[in-house]
C-alpha cells in the first residue's frame, strides 16, 4: 500500500493562501460558500428523492381537498372573482417551503450533536456565511419542492403565468421566504438548544405563522387583530409577492421584495449571533 | 524556531466552573503530542479554544505563532481538525464529504478532484469512495474524517480523542494512518486521549491533565523511568494527580456539569 501525499505539496513546505479581509474577499468567500452548501443540498437530494415525493402528498391534500370544496362553496371572497384553488395554489407554495424550513433548527442541532457543526465552524467559513450558505441550500429544497407544486396546480387546472421572468420573480420569493424560516427555524435552536423541544415549538409556530398570513384567505375577511399580525408575518408578504408573480393578482411587489429581503436579512444575523451559543454547548 | 502550538497561561470557565486553569504548554513542529486525561479534565476545551471555537477567558494560545483569537480564520487555514465523535455525513458518499471540505478549504478548483482522490487514496479509502459514508464502518468513518482534514495540507492535525468508539483492529490501524502522515508530511499532531497505552505507544511527549490543569509533561519513556521499573503511564498519572484513570467520568468534571445543568433546564 502506499501512501500518497493528500495534498500534493508535503504539508510543511505549503504557505497557507494569504487572506485579506477586505470586502470583496468577504463577499467572493460567502458566494463560495453559499454555492458549497447549495451544492451538498443537491447531493442529498439527488441520492435520496423520498422526501421530495412524501412532501408532496401534503399540498396535494390542500389543493386537491380544501381547493377544490372551499372553490365551490364560494365561502372566501377572492380579488379580481379569481377562482379560489388559484388563490390557494401560491399560498401552499409558500406553505410547503415553510414546512421545509422550520427543519432546518432541528437539522443543525442534528448536526451540533453528531459533531458536524465543530468540524465547519473550524474551516475557513465565518458564521454568517455558515448560516447565508444552510439558510439558501433551504432555499434550493423549497424551489424543487415547488416545482411539483406548481405541477400539481397546473394539472388542477390552475392557470399560472408562462411569463419567464415572472416565473424567475416567483422563484426569487420562494428561496427568500425558505431561507427567512430556516434562519428563524436556527435562531430558536440557538436559544432552544435540545431537538425534543425545538420540535415542539416549531409545530407550535408554523399553523400560528401560515393561519395569520393570507395563505388561504385575504387580510379583509380576518378580524382586527389577525389583521395586525398579519401585517408583520413575513409569509404574508411571501404569499402576496407569489401570488401577484404567478396569478396576477394586484399586490405591491416592490413592497413585498423589500420585506423579504429585509427579513432575510435580519433573520441571518439572528441566527449568526446565536450560532456559537448552539455549538459551544 | 515558531513553536507549532504556543498556550501561555491559557484559562477557561463555564460559570464558577474553572475547566481550564493557567496550561503553559510548547510543541514543537513535527511532535506528536498527548494531552492526558480523564472525561472532564478539560483537554476539550483546551482543543476549542486552539481550534477558534472558544475564546480563552485569560492567557492566550497561538498556533505557528498565529494567535487563535486575533486571526482566527488565518488559524483555521493551518489547522485540520477531526473532532471527538464519528462525524461524517451519512447521506452523502466518501467523495462528496471530502470534496465539501475541500471546497470549504477553498482548494481551487482545478485540482480539487485530483486531491479528493488522493486524500481518499491516502486514507486507503478508494474502494468504498464512491459509497455512502452511512455504510462505512467506525474505523472507516475516521479515516474519511482524517482525509478531509487532510484535504488543506494542514501544518497541524488535532484529534480529539481519536479512537474511541473503535474496537481494537480499526484502532490499531488508525494509529498506523497518523503515524504515517506525521512522517511523511512532517505535520504536528496534537491529540487527546484518556488511553494510557495508546500514548505510551504513538506519542513523542505528553502532558498529564487533571482537574485543567497540567501536571507534567514530558516523554513517556522519561516520566515512566523516573518512577522506577515496571512502572505504566497510568502509574505516573496516579502518582502526579492522586487519582486512577479509569474510564468513569471523573466527578465535578466539566462534562458532569453540563450535563446536569442539561438536566436542570429540562427539568425546569
Amino acid at each position: 500500500m502506499t501512501y500518497a501525499a493528500p495534498g500534493a505539496p508535503p504539508a510543511a513546505s505549503v504557505e497557507p493562501p494569504i487572506v485579506t479581509d477586505n470586502p470583496v474577499a468577504g463577499i467572493t468567500r460567502l458566494a463560495s460558500r453559499v454555492i458549497t452548501l447549495c451544492w451538498v443540498e443537491l447531493r442529498k437530494i439527488r441520492h435520496d428523492r423520498t422526501e421530495l415525493y412524501t412532501r408532496a402528498i401534503q399540498p396535494t391534500l390542500w389543493l386537491l381537498i380544501y381547493g377544490e370544496v372551499f372553490t365551490r362553496v364560494r365561502a372566501i371572497p377572492t380579488p379580481e372573482g379569481i377562482p379560489y384553488l388559484s388563490y390557494l395554489a401560491p399560498g401552499i407554495m409558500a406553505q410547503s417551503a415553510l414546512f421545509i424550513a422550520i427543519f432546518y433548527g432541528i437539522q443543525i442541532i442534528w448536526e451540533r450533536d453528531a459533531g458536524v457543526l465543530t468540524k465547519l465552524m473550524v474551516t475557513p467559513t465565518p458564521r454568517s456565511a455558515l448560516i447565508t450558505g444552510k439558510a439558501f441550500a433551504a432555499g434550493v429544497r423549497a424551489l424543487l419542492q415547488g416545482v411539483v407544486v406548481v405541477i400539481i396546480a397546473a394539472i388542477l387546472g390552475v392557470a399560472l403565468t408562462a411569463n419567464p421572468l415572472k416565473l424567475l420573480g416567483a422563484a426569487i420569493f420562494l428561496v427568500l421566504g425558505a431561507a427567512f424560516f430556516a434562519c428563524l427555524s436556527m435562531s430558536i435552536a440557538g436559544v432552544a438548544l435540545a431537538r425534543d423541544r425545538l420540535m415542539g415549538i416549531g409545530q407550535a409556530i408554523t399553523m400560528p405563522l401560515f393561519f395569520s398570513s393570507s395563505a388561504l384567505y385575504p387580510a379583509s375577511v380576518m378580524p382586527g387583530w389577525l389583521q395586525a399580525i398579519s401585517k408583520v408575518n413575513p409569509l404574508t408578504y411571501q404569499v402576496e409577492g407569489l401570488r401577484g408573480l404567478l396569478i396576477g393578482t394586484s399586490t405591491i411587489l416592490w413592497l413585498d421584495g423589500v420585506v423579504m429581503v429585509g427579513a432575510t436579512i435580519a433573520s441571518i444575523t439572528c441566527a449568526s449571533l446565536l450560532l456559537p451559543r448552539l455549538a459551544n454547548r | 524556531m515558531i513553536d507549532a502550538v504556543r498556550c501561555a497561561d491559557l484559562s477557561y470557565r463555564f460559570g464558577a466552573h474553572t475547566a481550564v486553569d493557567r496550561v503553559n504548554l510548547s510543541i514543537e513542529p513535527g511532535e506528536m503530542f498527548g494531552l492526558l486525561g480523564p472525561n472532564g479534565a478539560g483537554k476539550t476545551t483546551t482543543i476549542r479554544m486552539l481550534t477558534t471555537l472558544l475564546k480563552p477567558a485569560t492567557g492566550s494560545v497561538a498556533v505557528f505563532g498565529i494567535d487563535a483569537t486575533e486571526q482566527p480564520m488565518r488559524v483555521r487555514r493551518v489547522i485540520g481538525y477531526v473532532p471527538q465523535m464519528l462525524s461524517a455525513d451519512a447521506n452523502l458518499t466518501g467523495v462528496e464529504n471530502v470534496e465539501l471540505f475541500a471546497r470549504l478549504f477553498d482548494v481551487p478548483r482545478k485540482v480539487r478532484k485530483e486531491r479528493v482522490t488522493e486524500a481518499l487514496d491516502a486514507m486507503g479509502l478508494s474502494e468504498a469512495a464512491t459509497r455512502a459514508a452511512g455504510t462505512y464502518s467506525g474505523g472507516m468513518i475516521r479515516r474519511l474524517e482524517l482525509a478531509q482534514a487532510l484535504i488543506n495540507a494542514p501544518r497541524l492535525l488535532v484529534l480529539d480523542e481519536p479512537t474511541v468508539g473503535l474496537d481494537p483492529i480499526a484502532r490499531g490501524n488508525v494509529w498506523e494512518y497518523i503515524r504515517r502522515l506525521r512522517d511523511e508530511h512532517a505535520m504536528t499532531v496534537l491529540m487527546t486521549t484518556h488511553y494510557m497505552d495508546e500514548a505510551d505507544a504513538y506519542c513523542d511527549r505528553v502532558s498529564l491533565m487533571h482537574r485543567g490543569a497540567i501536571r507534567t509533561t514530558g516523554r513517556p519513556a522519561d516520566l515512566r523511568a523516573e518512577l522506577g521499573d515496571g512502572v505504566t503511564l497510568d502509574d505516573v498519572f496516579r502518582h502526579y494527580t492522586g487519582d486512577t484513570l479509569s474510564d468513569k467520568p471523573e466527578e465535578g468534571g466539566i462534562r458532569d456539569v453540563r450535563r446536569a445543568r442539561r438536566t436542570a433546564r429540562r427539568l425546569g
